[in-house]
C-alpha cells in the first residue's frame, strides 16, 4: 500500500501511529508455510538419486583444489584486472542511476520498469547483448549494470521508506520532490546505502566473474575452460585468487580511491572486433519475433505462441518453481546453521575465521560449480541444482547473518556459546533472516532458472537450448516468461515480507 | 555530472578500442578441442595467415558454438573453423559465405558411443535395445558430434525421440565432461567426438576398467573452415582465394596440433548436404 499523497504518507509514519512490530506467531506461520509448501515440492520436482562411482574425479578435484598452479601470471592478472573493471564500471554506472529511479519510485512506470530490468539474469541479458554488441566491453558493462540499477532502484526506495519521518516534515511543503530527497532522505540513508553497495559490489564481482562463462574475458571465461577440461589445479588457481579478491574488499576498497580504480578500469577494458552495422537493428526487427508475426498472420503468431508456452514454457516453468521452493528454505536451514560458525559474539574471536573461510568460499564458488561436483556425487537430476543453490546462498545469507550478529548489542550477563546463538541472537536476527531470505527468493528463482544447463528441465535448459540453436524468437519468448514470473515472485515476497513484519529494520539494523 | 563524464569517457574509449581493430581480419574456432591455452595455439595460427596472406590477422576466443555463429553473422569474425552442424547454421544466416578447408579427418568423422561397465553393456554392431532405459548425456546442444549425429542414429535404430528412449537425457555441455560424467557414473552412456576420446585415452584420464566404446558411429563429414562472401570487397580482389591457399598449405605440424588435424583439404559447401539434411531431419534447422 503506497499512498499517492506523500504528507499522509509519512503522518503515518509518526511514531505514535507505527504499526506494530512482527510477531513470533506470525513468522513462525510464515516460516511453517513455506517448509510445507517446500516439502509439497519434494514430490513434484524432478529429484533423483543415481548410485556413482565419482572418488576418481573428486579426488582429481580435491588434488586440485589444495594444488593450486597457473603457469602464466599475465594472463591472470589480465583476466583479474577485468574482472574488477566490469564490476566497478558497472556500479558506478548503476549506482546514481538506481538512485534516480528511487527517488521517483512512488510512480508506477519506474516501479516496473525496475522489476522488468532486474528480472532477468545478467547471463540472459549478456546473451541478448551479444547478439546486439558482439562479444564487447559494452555487452559485458551493460548485462551487469542493467539489472543492477533495478535492484538499486529497490533496495534505495525501501531504505527511505525506512528513514524516520520528521526531518522531511520540517522541509517546506512548497519544496520539490528532487530537494526533499537531497536534503532529507539521501542523507538519512547514506551509511545504509554506502554499506549496501559495497555488499552489491562483491556481488557485481560475481556477476562479472560468471559473465566469463559466456565469452567476456574475466576470470570465469578461464575458470569455465579449466574445470571443463578437467585441469583442477588451474581451476582452483583462478578461485583462490578469486576468493582472496572477495575477501579483501574492505581493504582496498575506499571511496578516496574510486576515481583512480575508475580510471584503471576504463584502461583496462578490453578491445574487441568492430560489427557489421546492419544486423542490431534485424536482431530488434525481425529475429526475436515469430516469423508468422513477421508476416503479419496474427492467428498463425498466437498459435505459435499458444503452443510454445503450454508444451515448453509452463512445464519448464513449474519445474523451476519446485526447485526454487524446495532451494529457498534449503537455503534458510543452511544459512541458520552456518552464521554462528563465522560470528565472534557466538563461536569466539579465533574460531570464528575457520567458519569466515567455509561462508566465503561457498558463497563466491559459482553454484554452477558445485552443481556439477554434486552431479558426479548424485547424478542427473534437480538434486545437485538445489543443493547448490541452497550452498551457495546459505552461504550468502549466513555470512550477512553473521555480520549482523557481531553488530548486537552485548551484556556481561548474556548466554554464551550455544545458548547465546539459539536463545539470544537467531530469536533478535529472525525477522531481518527470513527479509534476507525473501529478498533472495528471486534470485534463487533466476538461479535454478540457470541450472537448466545441467540437463533439468527448467526455463533456463529451454532459453540456453533455443540460443544454440539459433532461435531467438523463443529464446526472447521464454526469456519474457522467466521475466514474468520473476516480477510476480518479487511482488508476491514483498508483501509476504510486510504482513509478516519481516522488516531489515526489525531485527537487524 | 562526474558520472557523466565518466559514461562519455567509457564510450569515447570504446569507439577508440573498436579503431584498433579496423581492417583486421579476425577468425575464431568453436570451443572444442582442448580449450585451455587456446589463445596462445591460435595466435600462432593467426601470425601464420598474416605472414601468408599480408592482411592483419587476428584471432579472438569464443565460449559456445552460438557464440561463434553471432560473431560470424555480425562481422565480428569473417572466418571461423565451425563444425559440421554449426558451419551449416552460420552459412545460412550468412548469405555468400562458403566453407573453404575442412580437416583430413573431417572427411570421415565418427562419433563413439561410451558406457560405464556397471551399465552391462557390451560393443555391438548396432546400437542395442539393452540402452532402453538408461541415463544418456550428449555433448554440447550445438555439437555435431556430440549431439546431432548420435541423436540422428538413435532416432533411426529406435524409432524414438532420445528422452522416450533414455530414462534421462542430459547435455554435459563438453566432450572432455561427457567422458568424466560417464566415467563417474553419473551418466550410464554418452556420445562423444572420437579425437577427443582417443586423446584423453592417450592422456591416460580414461581408466579402461570403468569405461569403454560400445558403438560407433558411421563417417560423416564435420569440423570446416567457413569465410564471409563479402571478404574480398573488404580485403581486396582474390582475398578469399589467399586465405584458402594459406590453409590448405598450413604444414607446420605444431599449428595443426592445435585443431587438432593432420592436414587441410579442399571442402565445399555441398560436401555438408547430409549434415544439412541430417538436421532438418531430427527439427533442429527448419526449411
Amino acid at each position: 500500500m503506497r499512498p499517492d499523497n506523500d504528507a499522509l504518507m509519512l503522518l503515518n509514519r509518526l511514531p505514535g501511529v507505527r504499526p506494530a512490530h512482527s510477531s513470533g506467531r506470525r513468522l513462525r506461520r510464515i516460516s511453517l508455510l513455506f517448509i510445507a509448501i517446500a516439502l509439497a515440492c519434494i514430490f513434484l520436482a524432478d529429484l533423483a538419486l543415481y548410485p556413482t562411482d565419482p572418488w576418481r574425479e573428486l579426488g582429481r578435484i580435491g588434488w586440485g583444489f589444495i594444488t593450486p598452479y597457473w603457469a602464466d601470471s599475465s594472463t591472470l592478472f589480465s583476466a583479474l584486472g577485468q574482472t574488477v573493471a566490469f564490476a566497478l564500471l558497472a556500479l558506478i554506472i548503476s549506482v546514481p542511476l538506481g538512485l534516480m529511479l528511487a527517488v521517483f519510485y512512488h510512480w508506477r512506470p519506474v516501479r516496473m520498469l525496475a522489476a522488468a530490468v532486474r528480472s532477468v539474469h545478467e547471463i540472459f541479458w549478456g546473451l541478448l547483448f551479444m547478439q546486439l554488441y558482439g562479444l564487447s566491453a559494452t555487452t559485458g558493462l551493460l548485462a551487469i549494470l542493467i539489472p543492477y540499477t533495478g535492484v538499486f532502484a529497490k533496495v534505495f526506495a525501501e531504505m527511505f521508506d525506512r528513514q524516520a519521518p520528521e526531518p522531511a516534515l520540517a522541509v517546506s511543503p512548497f519544496s520539490s520532490r528532487i530537494s526533499r530527497y537531497a536534503y532529507t532522505l539521501i542523507p538519512q540513508s547514506l551509511g545504509e546505502m554506502r554499506s549496501y553497495c559495497r555488499y552489491r559490489f562483491e556481488c557485481a564481482l560475481r556477476s562479472s566473474a560468471i559473465l566469463g562463462f559466456i565469452g567476456l574475458p574475466t576470470l570465469g571465461f578461464h575458470l569455465e575452460t579449466a574445470f571443463k577440461q578437467g585441469q583442477y589445479s588451474e581451476a582452483a588457481a583462478l578461485l583462490w585468487v578469486f576468493f582472496i579478491l572477495i575477501a579483501s574488499i574492505r581493504f582496498w576498497l575506499r571511496g578516496w580511491l574510486l576515481p583512480v580504480y575508475a580510471a584503471l578500469a576504463l584502461w583496462l577494458l578490453p578491445q574487441s572486433p568492430p560489427l557489421g552495422s546492419s544486423y542490431a537493428w534485424q536482431f530488434i526487427s525481425q529475429d526475436i519475433w515469430p516469423r508468422a508475426l513477421q508476416q503479419g498472420d496474427l492467428s498463425a503468431a498466437a498459435a505459435w505462441y499458444w503452443l510454445e508456452f503450454s508444451q515448453v514454457a509452463w512445464p519448464a516453468l513449474l519445474q523451476t518453481l519446485y526447485l526454487t521452493q524446495i532451494a529457498l528454505v534449503l537455503t534458510g536451514v543452511i544459512a541458520l546453521l552456518c552464521y554462528p560458525l563465522a560470528s565472534q559474539a557466538i563461536s569466539g574471536r579465533a574460531m570464528r575465521w575457520p567458519g569466515r573461510l567455509l561462508l566465503l568460499i561457498m558463497r563466491s564458488t559459482p553454484e554452477m560449480m558445485i552443481a556439477f561436483i554434486l552431479l558426479l556425487l548424485l547424478g542427473p537430476s534437480g538434486l545437485p541444482a538445489v543443493l547448490a543453490l541452497a550452498l551457495h546462498n546459505g552461504g550468502l545469507i549466513a555470512f550477512l547473518l553473521a555480520n549482523h550478529s557481531e553488530q548486537q548489542p552485548q551484556r556481561a550477563d548474556d548466554p554464551k556459546g550455544i545458548n547465546r546463538y539459539l536463545y539470544l541472537h537467531t530469536p533478535r536476527l529472525y525477522p531481518g533472516f527470513l527479509a534476507f531470505l525473501f529478498y533472495r527468493w528471486e534470485v534463487i528463482l533466476r538461479e535454478s532458472a540457470m541450472m537448466g544447463i545441467l540437463g533439468i528441465a527448467t526455463l533456463g535448459f529451454y532459453i540456453d537450448s533455443a540460443f544454440e540453436e539459433i532461435r531467438y524468437d523463443k529464446a526472447f519468448f521464454l526469456i519474457v516468461v522467466a521475466a514474468a514470473l520473476n516480477i510476480l515472485i518479487d511482488s508476491l515476497s514483498r508483501r509476504i515480507r510486510r504482513r509478516a513484519g519481516a522488516d531489515l529494520s526489525a531485527g537487524v539494523g | 555530472m562526474k558520472k557523466t563524464f565518466k559514461f562519455a569517457a567509457a564510450a569515447g574509449l570504446l569507439l577508440s578500442a573498436f579503431s584498433a581493430f579496423a581492417d583486421t581480419f579476425v577468425f575464431t574456432a568453436i570451443p572444442d578441442e582442448d580449450e585451455s591455452r587456446l589463445q596462445q595455439r591460435f595466435n600462432k595460427v593467426a601470425d601464420y595467415l598474416s605472414a601468408q596472406t599480408g592482411a592483419e590477422v587476428k584471432y579472438i576466443p569464443v565460449k559456445s558454438y552460438a557464440a561463434a555463429i553471432t560473431a560470424f553473422r555480425n562481422d565480428q569474425v569473417q572466418l571461423a573453423w565451425f563444425g559440421g552442424l554449426s558451419g551449416v547454421q552460420a552459412r545460412k544466416l550468412v548469405a555468400g559465405s562458403e566453407a573453404i578447408a575442412q580437416g583430413y579427418e573431417d572427411q570421415f568423422f565418427k562419433t563413439y558411443f561410451i558406457a560405464n561397465k556397471s551399465a552391462g553393456l557390451s560393443a555391438e554392431e548396432t546400437l542395442s535395445a539393452a540402452l532402453k532405459g538408461k541415463t544418456f548425456t550428449f555433448g554440447s546442444k550445438g555439437s555435431t558430434s556430440g549431439r546431432l549425429m548420435p541423436e540422428f542414429y538413435l532416432r533411426e535404430q529406435f524409432n524414438a525421440a532420445p528422452e522416450d528412449i533414455f530414462s534421462r537425457v542430459g547435455f554435459s555441455g563438453d566432450h572432455s565432461r561427457t567422458i568424466a560424467q560417464v566415467q563417474s557414473g553419473a551418466y550410464q552412456v554418452g556420445a562423444v567426438n572420437y579425437t577427443v576420446w582417443d586423446n584423453e585415452l592417450a592422456a591416460g584420464n580414461i581408466d579402461p576398467e570403468k569405461i569403454q566404446v560400445i558403438w560407433t558411429t558411421p563417417t560423416y563429414p564435420d569440423y570446416q573452415w567457413t569465410i564471409r562472401g563479402d571478404v574480398d570487397a573488404r580485403f581486396g580482389k582474390g582475398f578469399k582465394e589467399k586465405m584458402r591457399k594459406a590453409l590448405l598449405e598450413m604444414k607446420d605440424k605444431d599449428l595443426l596440433a592445435s585443431f587438432p588435424r593432420e592436414s587441410f583439404v579442399p571442402a565445399s559447401n555441398d560436401d555438408y548436404a547430409p549434415i544439412e539434411n541430417t538436421a532438418r531431419a531430427i527439427g533442429l534447422l527448419e526449411d
